[in-house]
């Protein structure tokens, strides 16, 4: 029984691996998903191979809660996040990210210098106060 | 007592069989997932051959276990799997037609644009 656990398991690593390398690939959402179904299903197939090596029925339960979880997580990601805007699942360059930290930084400095109301200056309370 | 760890063995020795063919049939899926070239021929990889190892590898484990608590989840386990994993992959692969990742080059037949009558 040791030998086919360890090779069962052998062949549910590489099938978890083979689906993250398509996970990290992409080329869009939906195959990610269709990646992270099979790395759902490897995690219950690899917990019910521990189950039949030790004949414990404790973790069965996960089976379950793992099997219905799955399936939320896909419709999910195919019925709202399906509709990707162009180049939004790009990681942004260095250069990028600080041109657009400046440009936040100076549209912050602008609407700080043109708030010159009465208020910020110590005006006098409006309203009565009790 | 004999007859019971005769029949314990034999038990034993299907269920060794299922949990390997199981684990090839989800280590196919794997593969399938990775190597196929577009979105609805991995879809079928997830679909198919995934759910008939995932069934392969619970029977395994009911013949291990002989309990019929545990037997009664896993046949959950297979019967929501069942039910969900056609909804799921419906749901994909409309949505990869709606949103035009699927190329018509790769569809023998296109019930969607072209309806039959």
């Amino acid at each position: 029984m040791i030998v086919v656990s360890v090779v069962a398991s052998v062949l549910l690593a590489v099938a978890a691996v083979l689906a993250i390398v398509r996970l990290e690939r992409g080329p869009s959402m939906l195959d990610r998903t269709v990646a992270f179904d099979v790395l759902t299903t490897t995690l219950v197939g690899a917990i019910a191979i521990e189950a039949a090596w030790s004949r414990r029925t404790e973790t069965i339960p996960i089976l379950v809660v793992l099997a219905l979880v799955g399936f939320v997580g896909s419709v999910v990601i195919a019925r709202f996040a399906s509709v990707e805007p162009e180049g939004e699942g790009r990681i942004r360059t260095a250069e990028e990210v600080a041109a657009e930290e400046a440009e936040r930084q100076a549209a912050l400095e602008t609407e700080r210098e043109s708030v010159t109301d009465a208020e910020h200056h110590g005006g006098g309370a409006n309203g009565e106060v009790r | 007592m004999e007859d019971q760890g005769f029949w314990v063995t034999v038990a034993d020795v299907v269920a060794a069989v299922c949990l390997l063919l199981g684990a090839f049939f989800s280590f196919s899926a794997g593969v399938g997932v990775l190597r196929f070239g577009n979105l609805l021929a991995r879809m079928h990889a997830v679909a198919k051959p995934q759910v008939l190892g995932l069934i392969l590898l619970l029977t395994g484990v009911a013949l291990r276990l002989h309990s019929w608590p545990a037997t009664t989840m896993l046949a959950l386990v297979v019967i929501f799997q069942l039910l969900t994993s056609p909804v799921a992959a419906h749901m994909v692969g409309r949505a990869g037609i709606r949103t035009g990742k699927v190329s018509e080059n790769d569809l023998e037949v296109d019930e969607l644009t072209n309806p039959p009558r």
